[in-house]
């Protein structure tokens, strides 16, 4: 690897390496809790906050099926979009909003501050510390109170997954089933990760768009239903090109068993394309990067 | 201060605003070009009418839902109207004030011989140019593209539909501007903003269409302000109710010029609480300014 940055690093011993950039993550996380617990109201009123989010965002898709139930004469048991009943449709959307709460808790405050440091031009101090910059940047703040809302994402899944009868079959297809989906929601972070990290490159050329990340989430939004509510140019863009489908209907969809081998393989395909693409889009911008001061 | 705000005759007081608003109007016009390329993101954040839209869209496929029989290309039309209607009437004096709160830039505004309320009123108006601009194609080009016979062909609905955008807008201005003027009162008002939008959602119709909602739920809807902010205007110009083919009557035209009476109604209703509201957070603000 040749590029302008400290590479004291990278000529280290790859396990001796692993065990720094742990200690330095563990380091990071416990700067963030500290800074993060003076403000400890905060974080019961906002984590419930969340948790009433994730209700209300429950309520439509309650609703639609009620109706689309009574409009067809059918128990809501029957009813289906697509080959998706209500309580497959709520995994995807607890899968949803527990990514939400990854995303907000642990992605999004990270990389927000990067675009101020841009902005602002601060982030030549990030650049001249002795590790990657990619990382630093990366794990520079989290926000503790998402694990309120990530934790009733996991009730909701919980719930959702035992009306399905997801926990009937045998324990042997069982932690196959729970192994493989928690595999792809790991590849699913990744993607967000990596798409974010785009669009923070993208700050590097347009620097006057603060208000990107909220972008990003409000498209993230469509990730909430199940990949059977779109439908032509839509499922392409949303399979291919902003990859939601694969993010939360395909962790399901291994949790039903229902997903094929390939399918999974794509997906963690992709999310290790994406993950490329990135980490080299993100070099490419700060080697072209002129701070602010000089 | 309040004492000098008092002391001042009114009548002058008044003219003083008539003839400093077109200076307060440019100042935010100017703002809001300078920022044009964050109004674009910001607008292009609305993508929730359309994260709906597919959702009801397959919910409808093969069938007809509720009391009024809506199907998918009722429901499209429903969610795009919504889109624009929203695009076009929400304003953000939210985080203005809580942040002029916050930060005691409040207190440069109230030096001003201008009411700051005014001042953020003309802000969000300013800037009504530039996103008509950007929501105008849009709206021309949906409107183009949806069938004519989801469209009311009354021209009375039509032009109660673009009475009560104003309307539309000012509520919510004004429950905006009440919830941050809390802020006067606890240190996190947006905390308290995220509960009335979650309230907004379900029961202004921006996620579900009012009729589909379960009977209570709908009941409890038609007695909140929140259907005049986003789907009342929106029934105006698809002339809903449409169960049977009752549209365009004149039950049809008194049901909507009733929705907007009521809809001024909410608007007066909530200049006065912002007012008393206003008065009474300035003389605690004063306080703590020492």
């Amino acid at each position: 690897m040749s590029s302008p940055m400290p590479t004291t690093l990278q000529e280290q011993v790859p396990t001796r390496l692993m065990w720094r950039y742990l200690r330095l993550l563990w380091l990071q996380v416990r700067m963030s809790l500290i800074s993060q617990l003076q403000y400890r109201w905060n974080f019961l009123v906002l984590g419930l906050m969340q948790v009433f989010w994730l209700f209300v965002s429950a309520v439509p898709l309650w609703v639609a099926f009620s109706a689309r139930a009574a409009a067809q004469g059918q128990s809501m048991a029957n009813t289906e979009l697509g080959g998706w009943g209500l309580y497959s449709s709520m995994l995807v959307l607890g899968v949803f909003s527990l990514l939400k709460a990854v995303l907000d808790g642990a992605i999004n405050p990270s990389l927000a501050a990067v675009v101020e440091h841009i902005r602002k031009g601060t982030l030549d101090f990030v650049l001249l510390k002795p590790a990657d910059a990619q990382f630093l940047v990366s794990t520079a703040r989290f926000e503790p109170w998402h694990v309120l809302d990530g934790m009733a994402s996991l009730l909701l899944i919980g719930y959702a997954a035992h009306k399905q009868g997801v926990l009937a079959v045998g324990a042997g297809p069982l932690l196959l089933a729970v192994t493989s989906c928690v595999v792809l929601f790991l590849c699913a972070i990744l993607m967000l990760y990596s798409l974010w990290l785009l669009v923070v490159c993208a700050a590097f050329y347009v620097v006057r768009i603060d208000n990107l990340s909220y972008l990003f989430t409000a498209v993230l939004d469509f990730a909430r239903w199940p990949r059977a509510v779109f439908k032509g140019a839509l499922l392409v863009v949303f399979t291919y090109v902003i990859p939601l489908t694969v993010m939360t209907s395909y962790p399901v969809d291994a949790l039903l068993q229902r997903l094929q081998l390939s399918q999974a393989l794509w997906a963690v395909g992709g999310a290790g394309l994406l993950l490329t693409i990135s980490r080299f889009t993100w070099r490419r911008a700060i080697r072209q990067y002129a701070s602010a001061s000089s | 201060m309040s004492a000098a705000v008092a002391v001042r005759p009114r009548a002058a007081g008044v003219r003083l605003w008539v003839r400093a608003f077109p200076t307060l109007l440019r100042i935010g016009l100017a703002e809001a070009l300078a920022y044009r390329a964050e109004m674009l993101v910001w607008m292009l954040t609305t993508t929730m009418p359309l994260v709906s839209m597919v959702l009801w869209q397959s919910a409808a496929q093969g069938t007809q839902l509720g009391p009024t029989k809506l199907g998918s290309a009722e429901l499209t039309a429903y969610f795009l109207l919504t889109l624009v209607v929203r695009l076009s009437t929400s304003s953000w004096v939210l985080w203005l004030l809580t942040e002029d709160i916050r930060s005691g830039a409040l207190a440069q505004r109230l030096l001003r011989p201008v009411h700051p309320l005014l001042g953020y009123v003309a802000s969000q108006l300013a800037s009504m140019p530039l996103r008509g601009a950007l929501v105008l194609p849009l709206a021309i080009a949906l409107l183009w593209n949806l069938s004519p016979h989801s469209l009311t062909h009354d021209p009375v609905q039509v032009a109660l539909f673009v009475l009560s955008l104003p309307g539309a807008w000012l509520l919510s201005f004004l429950s905006m501007t009440f919830v941050g003027l809390l802020a006067f009162y606890i240190d996190s008002a947006a905390g308290l903003f995220y509960v009335w939008v979650g309230l907004y959602t379900i029961f202004s119709g921006y996620l579900i269409p009012l009729v589909l909602l379960p009977t209570w739920l709908g009941k409890l809807a038609t007695w909140l302000p929140f259907q005049y902010m986003l789907e009342v205007p929106v029934r105006m110009l698809l002339g809903w109710p449409i169960a049977g083919g009752a549209r365009d009557t004149v039950a049809g035209r008194l049901a909507a010029l009733q929705s907007l009476g009521i809809q001024y109604l909410y608007v007066g209703v909530l200049l006065l609480a912002v007012m008393l509201l206003w008065r009474a957070g300035l003389r605690r603000y004063a306080a703590f300014g020492g």
